[in-house]
């Protein structure tokens, strides 16, 4: 997992897409435990239908970490600086997340990039988006 | 109903320590097998591992103990981790302090007048140094969130 030189990047160059998922009940358990987030309506079926959901739903914090593994598996994890998402629409069980980037900015001076991230459900919208900023050194 | 006078309350501080162990399980439940997290012995944090600062809180000092949010209207609206150099490793201990920054209402499109709520968490380590900060965004809706599958969660107007 070499990260790129930074003379190899170019403002509006694609990151090759990844899929990850699909995502089970067991992803979401896994990470409600490494996260301390308890929140009943991510693993307690009973719970969500009587929120009025169809089913439990993934954590969006979940999907924003696998976007956050995204980047840093392609840029160090050493070399983050900033990483900031919105949600937009909830994960389900059973979605396959496509995670996908392109170059926003460059940052001679400072020898960093600046990333704008999704990550896609596979038939249907964009669940997350992020910004980040890395140091290419 | 939240407003602006809010602004300015924080909670008090506390001690957060970082670990190896917990490290290595936040980035495998994010899906990393990155060596960086899981070989190193003394890993760096993921991006977004500081939200695991609900492991160190006493009980009952959050800011959001201190405010009224409606929790059957509350959806997370963002969420932002700025680091002042390499993430923080494992080993570290860090001072923890959130306050709330701001406090807004916009027209929401679907689900009435929605209320914003922004804290800003610092991070410092032992000598004062201010390592992380973490940005988060809550609404309050003006009504419970759609159930449709694929609903936004985080609709900004």
């Amino acid at each position: 997992m070499g990260a790129p030189a930074f003379e190899e990047l170019a403002v509006g160059a694609e990151l090759d897409p990844q899929e990850y998922g699909p995502l089970t009940r067991t992803d979401f358990v896994r990470y409600q435990g490494a996260s301390g987030d308890f929140n009943p309506i991510h693993h307690d079926e009973e719970f969500a239908r009587a929120a009025g959901f169809p089913s439990v739903f993934s954590v969006g914090m979940l999907q924003a970490g696998i976007l956050a593994t995204y980047a840093t598996d392609r840029f160090g994890p050493e070399h983050v600086r900033a990483f900031g998402v919105r949600f937009r629409e909830q994960v389900w069980p059973g979605d396959r997340l496509v995670c996908s980037g392109r170059v926003a900015g460059l940052d001679d001076a400072a020898r960093t990039v600046e990333l704008e991230l999704e990550a896609r459900r596979v038939g249907g919208g964009v669940a997350v988006t992020a910004t980040a900023t890395f140091v290419v050194p | 109903m939240v407003d602006a006078s809010v602004v300015g309350l924080t909670d008090e501080p506390f001690e957060m320590v970082l670990e190896r162990g917990k490290i290595r399980e936040f980035a495998r439940a994010t899906m990393s097998s990155h060596p960086a997290y899981l070989s190193d012995p003394a890993p760096v944090v993921p991006p977004t591992f500081l939200t695991t600062t609900s492991f160190w809180m006493p009980p009952g000092q959050s800011v959001f103990a201190k405010i009224r949010l409606d929790l059957r209207r509350v959806l997370h609206g963002g969420q932002e981790y700025v680091f002042h150099g390499p993430p923080p490793r494992a080993g570290t201990v860090l001072r923890v302090q959130t306050r709330v920054a701001d406090v807004f209402q916009k027209e929401g499109r679907r689900g009435g007048t929605m209320t914003f709520v922004v804290t800003v968490t610092e991070f410092r380590d032992p000598h004062g140094r201010l390592v992380a900060e973490a940005r988060s965004t809550v609404i309050e809706t003006g009504r419970p969130p759609d159930a449709a599958p694929g609903a936004p969660t985080g609709e900004e107007g």
